[in-house]
């Protein structure tokens, strides 16, 4: 059920209107949401770790992270709070990379970071080139606003599922909603079936 | 924080316009009465969803300026000149019209009466708006919480709510203006953009552990939680809400 909008006439971004999910608009700008200060933590006191359910838990220092294998990818993003970006340019570590030859029973994960923020996600989502830990945005190192010195990118999802400041993936054999997620927003969030809130 | 947000779905509602203020030249205030609206809490925001008449809908979230009150809703929407929602809100649409919403939305970046305070709330131009609830909210329910308003705009004529915040101030409740572009004959007040040294005067200093909201474009918020975790404030203790400089 929707009424119309007495004189309300809005403007179309034709050219790209399959790529925009429903209640979503293009931006040229890169916007920050984030719910308190900016962290800044030197990289030679960053790791990243695989922990949780796994037979051995991994981690990396900011050297041995970089030393890994990372892509160059170019992806729409989708951020809840309506604004959608396309042909975002990043540089990062594929998950998979992260996870491979790890054996481990979870099927849910949190992504945990600096200034104590959370999100969770299915194991799944992550998987099979769905996901990276980003380093790198149009070329350039990540700044801290957007997330450095590195941040999950889950294109897919609406962008809080992305962790910025992100330090480890947490898998887990059951699911445990995060910050957003216990604070009214859904738990999975796809942007295409408008999962924004609780009920979505 | 866990558990306070709205249960169940948030269906979309049909609000009435009932009534419209101009604040500034360049903002407005809409008052919403919204059928089976179950209130809120100060600092949360709606969404709104416009339709033209072919069907193309936009979606835009406002924080709810209000404290709660029934079924009404006050929202202050300043006009962004490129927008494609703002001009429309602060320049076609009137009392009598009706418009969808949903919400209310978040709930972090909320203040209630039981949480108490010291305050220490920082604005910036229409990031004032969920701070006003909460400032409206306290005056409501008579909270003693000792509150420090500092509130950042353009010039004087973009001060949002000016009258009722000199009507407010007192009893607690401090009000602090800086103009950052242009500044009347004789202002005595501040006269850049917000820093170290102006939060640190204004207060409460990081050893009265204030709860402190910081709502803003951008480069504001950045730069005001910045500062408060320099001067020594807890980041856990620093809410933060912003948005990008487009959009409206």
């Amino acid at each position: 059920m929707s009424i119309i909008t007495r004189g309300f006439r809005g403007r179309r971004e034709a050219a790209s209107a399959d790529r925009v999910p429903p209640g979503q608009y293009v931006t040229r700008d890169f916007p920050v949401l984030s719910a308190g200060p900016t962290p800044h933590t030197p990289l030679d006191r960053w790791d990243f770790s695989i922990d949780g359910e796994v037979d051995e838990p991994r981690r990396w220092t900011w050297e041995e992270f970089r030393a890994l294998p990372s892509e160059e990818v170019t992806r729409d993003i989708h951020c809840v709070t309506k604004w959608t970006k396309l042909d975002t340019v990043w540089r990062g570590v594929s998950v998979d990379t992260l996870l491979d030859g790890v054996e481990t029973s979870a099927d849910h994960v949190v992504q945990y970071s600096d200034g104590g923020y959370t999100t969770n996600l299915p194991l799944e989502d992550l998987l099979d080139g769905k996901a990276w830990i980003a380093f790198e945005y149009e070329g350039e190192p990540l700044e801290p606003a957007h997330g450095g010195p590195a941040r999950v990118l889950v294109p897919h999802l609406y962008f809080w599922k992305s962790a910025k400041w992100v330090r480890g993936l947490r898998l887990l054999d059951h699911d445990e909603p995060g910050f957003w997620e216990v604070n009214g927003y859904h738990h999975y969030g796809d942007p295409w079936r408008e999962q924004r809130y609780w009920g979505d | 924080m866990a558990g306070t947000a709205v249960l169940g779905r948030l269906t979309w509602r049909v609000a009435d316009v009932v009534d419209v203020r101009a604040e500034t030249p360049r903002a407005r205030t809409l008052v919403l009465d919204v059928p089976g609206w179950a209130g809120h809490r100060a600092g949360q925001h709606v969404d709104l969803r416009l339709t033209a008449e072919d069907g193309y809908q936009a979606q835009r979230s406002y924080s709810i300026a209000s404290a709660p009150d029934g079924t009404r809703i006050e929202l202050t929407v300043v006009r962004v000149e490129d927008g494609e929602v703002s001009p429309y809100l602060t320049g076609e649409i009137g009392p009598g019209d009706r418009i969808e919403l949903r919400g209310p939305v978040g709930g972090y970046f909320v203040w209630e009466p039981a949480h108490g305070g010291p305050l220490l709330l920082v604005g910036g131009g229409s990031g004032l708006a969920p701070l006003m609830a909460m400032v409206r909210l306290r005056a409501a329910v008579g909270s003693p919480a000792e509150t420090r308003l500092l509130v950042s705009s353009r010039s004087e004529e973009d001060v949002l709510y000016r009258a009722e915040l000199g009507r407010l101030a007192g009893g607690g409740l401090t009000v602090v203006h800086t103009l950052t572009a242009s500044r009347p004959a004789g202002w005595s007040g501040y006269a850049r953009r917000v820093d170290a040294d102006m939060l640190a005067e204004v207060g409460p200093g990081p050893a009265a552990r204030p709860h402190a909201f910081v709502c803003g474009p951008t480069p504001f918020v950045e730069a005001v939680a910045e500062a408060l975790v320099a001067l020594g404030h807890e980041p856990q203790r620093i809410r933060t809400e912003r948005f990008g400089p487009t959009g409206g």
